[in-house]
């Protein structure tokens, strides 16, 4: 593909694959939170795989270790077969994210944040400016808006900028991390639409964290549950499905995650919260 | 029956007192808590008393022996404004860019380090000196500026090279707060105050203690304030100004490289404690 041999991405390899990756935060003296728990996972080239998992069970982790913002503890991470500790800058060029907060230059326009951000890539205004007026008629964001400061915009225009942010860079893959999260069920729609023509027309690699069940359902090939750092289940949503069906009825991928974790995604979360404050409390005593 | 009727009424000048009590104590709680803050600010004040009485300690040596004393006091505050800004841009970058939450797209991007922090300087620098320009054409409609002998190109060029020294500076005090967010920003306010101190941007550093014309000679400022007063004030060329660039160059050549590989080790640790960013 091309001449530096040793560190250029390859055709045959996995978008990511990922060897019992460790991570874990310290949060005070001999006391450590675990993100992380050795987690493998393979994500084909061409592939969209879901992580589904509920508040604090690692999907963000997950995302900044792959996109090198994180360095794990332990394991492998490749990305295109690249090991993301070693070459960081080379897997930096093939991928890129957009995350739940909309992370921009609030104060300046579009426009602006989007040519910043091509320039990272090494893509000039001449290069950019045509892919940006493309990318946002495409999306249905009103192009007589680009110029206007970002805090004016929605929620749901922001994200749609966050998006064409990273499709500007030609991403190999894309990391997406809960891209719907708090926008209104419009909004949602458009990003959803939008994520399933990325996939379609750029023929991108796509990890999509989420905690919704019908955006893993309709969007991904494979779906991971992930509870605690760890992934307990991995397979298409079908199968999933299928496994934990009972009596010849089919659940729904809802019941197929409670089967899996012997909770609701709901129940998790509010385990963990009560788990967080419980700290808090604690810490006050100790 | 009402308790609070029946409790004796105290009197309306008593209630305004321990009001008044009640607003000075919050205000000695948020002391207390801000403690290391307070200790800063401390620090910056006496710092800028301190340079005030220098000046007056100048004054009466009758500095500038014979030149002009204002003029020598107002290439002092450019001086100083650009520099500092250079400084302060560049310290910026990382608490800037997670105040606005995109730290992780600018590190997640293929620009390397350097290029990110040299970019930043590149702006700084340029903005530094228009600025600087309209400062003093400003400035010279009040004053009768004695710069006649001005040699304009000698005077960029210092101020150009010793503008390397500072993006070092900067680069070093930049990657702080992904160490300790707050920290960060008080070792910077504190290490600002110290070089505006013994820099002698207000005054010839005869008029400082030993020990701080020591620390003088290890700040660039105080060779760029050297070379850029001679050579506004008296005409100096470059040539004649090479006492005072040698040592610029030295510290221009040295200090962004370590600025970078400090950086570099700071983003590392960040990485690896999960510090570049919280949240999502
Ligand atoms: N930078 C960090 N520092 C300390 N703890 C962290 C950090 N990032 C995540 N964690 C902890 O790791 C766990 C997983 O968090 P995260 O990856 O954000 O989960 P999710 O994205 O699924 O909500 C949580 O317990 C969280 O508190
Ligand atoms: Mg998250």
């Amino acid at each position: 593909m091309s001449n530096h041999a040793t560190v250029t991405v390859s055709d045959t390899q996995d978008a990511i694959n990922l060897t019992h990756v460790v991570k874990r935060f310290k949060k005070k003296r001999h006391e450590y939170s675990t993100a992380l728990n050795s987690v493998s996972l393979q994500l084909r080239r061409g592939e969209v795989f879901g992580i589904l998992g509920p508040n604090g069970s690692g999907k963000s982790t997950l995302v900044r270790v792959i996109s090198t913002l994180i360095i794990p503890d332990g394991g492998d991470v490749r990305v295109f077969g690249l090991d993301v500790v070693q070459n960081p800058r080379e897997v930096q060029r093939h991928i890129n994210r957009v995350s739940v907060e909309a992370s921009f230059f609030k104060k300046l326009s579009s426009m602006e944040n989007l040519i910043y951000g091509a320039k990272l890539y090494g893509v000039t205004d001449r290069e950019s400016k045509p892919m940006i007026k493309a990318i946002l008629s495409d999306i249905g964001f009103d192009y007589k808006r680009v110029n206007e400061p970002m805090e004016h915009l929605s929620r749901g225009m922001q994200q749609k900028i966050a998006l064409a942010r990273a499709l500007l860079t030609s991403p190999m893959l894309m990391l997406l991390d809960e891209p719907t999260t708090g926008l209104d069920p419009r909004s949602k729609k458009d990003v959803q639409r939008l994520v399933r023509k990325i996939h379609d027309e750029h023929d991108s690699s796509i990890l999509l964290c989420t905690h919704d069940m019908d955006e893993a359902e309709e969007l991904c090939d494979r779906i991971g549950i992930m509870v605690n750092g760890n992934i307990i289940a991995l397979d298409t949503p079908q199968a999933l499905k299928e496994r934990y069906q009972q009596d010849g009825q089919l659940p729904s991928l809802e019941d197929a995650f409670m089967a899996a974790t012997g909770q609701s995604m709901e129940e998790i979360e509010t385990a963990e919260l009560q788990r967080q404050e419980n700290e808090k409390e604690k810490a006050g005593v100790s | 029956m009402q308790h609070t009727l029946a409790r004796p009424a105290k009197p309306g000048w008593l209630r305004e007192l321990i009001a008044v009590w009640g607003f000075a104590q919050r205000n000695y709680f948020l002391t207390k808590r801000y403690f290391w803050w307070d200790f800063v600010w401390l620090v910056y004040s006496i710092g800028n008393a301190l340079s005030i009485g220098f000046i007056g300690v100048a004054a009466q040596q009758g500095a500038g022996s014979g030149k002009d004393f204002t003029t020598f006091l107002l290439i002092g505050t450019l001086i100083w404004s650009y520099l500092s800004m250079i400084f302060d841009i560049l310290s910026e970058t990382v608490s800037w860019e997670r105040w606005e939450g995109t730290i992780e797209y600018t590190f997640m991007s293929p620009a390397s380090r350097a290029t990110h922090l040299l970019g930043t300087s590149l702006y700084a620098v340029v903005y530094g000196i228009v600025r600087m320009v309209v400062m003093l054409g400003i400035i010279s409609l009040f004053f009768d500026l004695h710069l006649s002998n001005a040699n304009y190109l000698a005077a960029l060029v210092v101020l150009i090279i010793c503008s390397f020294s500072l993006v070092g500076f900067g680069m070093v005090t930049a990657v702080m707060p992904l160490l300790s967010p707050e920290k960060g920003q008080q070792v910077t306010m504190i290490f600002g105050a110290a070089l505006l101190l013994v820099s002698g941007i207000y005054y010839p550093i005869s008029v400082l203690p030993g020990w701080m014309q020591v620390l003088a000679k290890v700040s660039p400022v105080y060779y760029a304030l050297e070379g850029i007063r001679d050579a506004m004030l008296d005409g100096k060329g470059v040539m004649s100004l090479w006492t005072d660039i040698w040592p610029l160059l030295i510290m221009g050549v040295i200090f962004p490289p370590l600025g970078i590989w400090i950086f570099r080790q700071g983003e590392r640790f960040a990485k690896k404690t999960g510090r570049l960013k919280r949240s999502g």
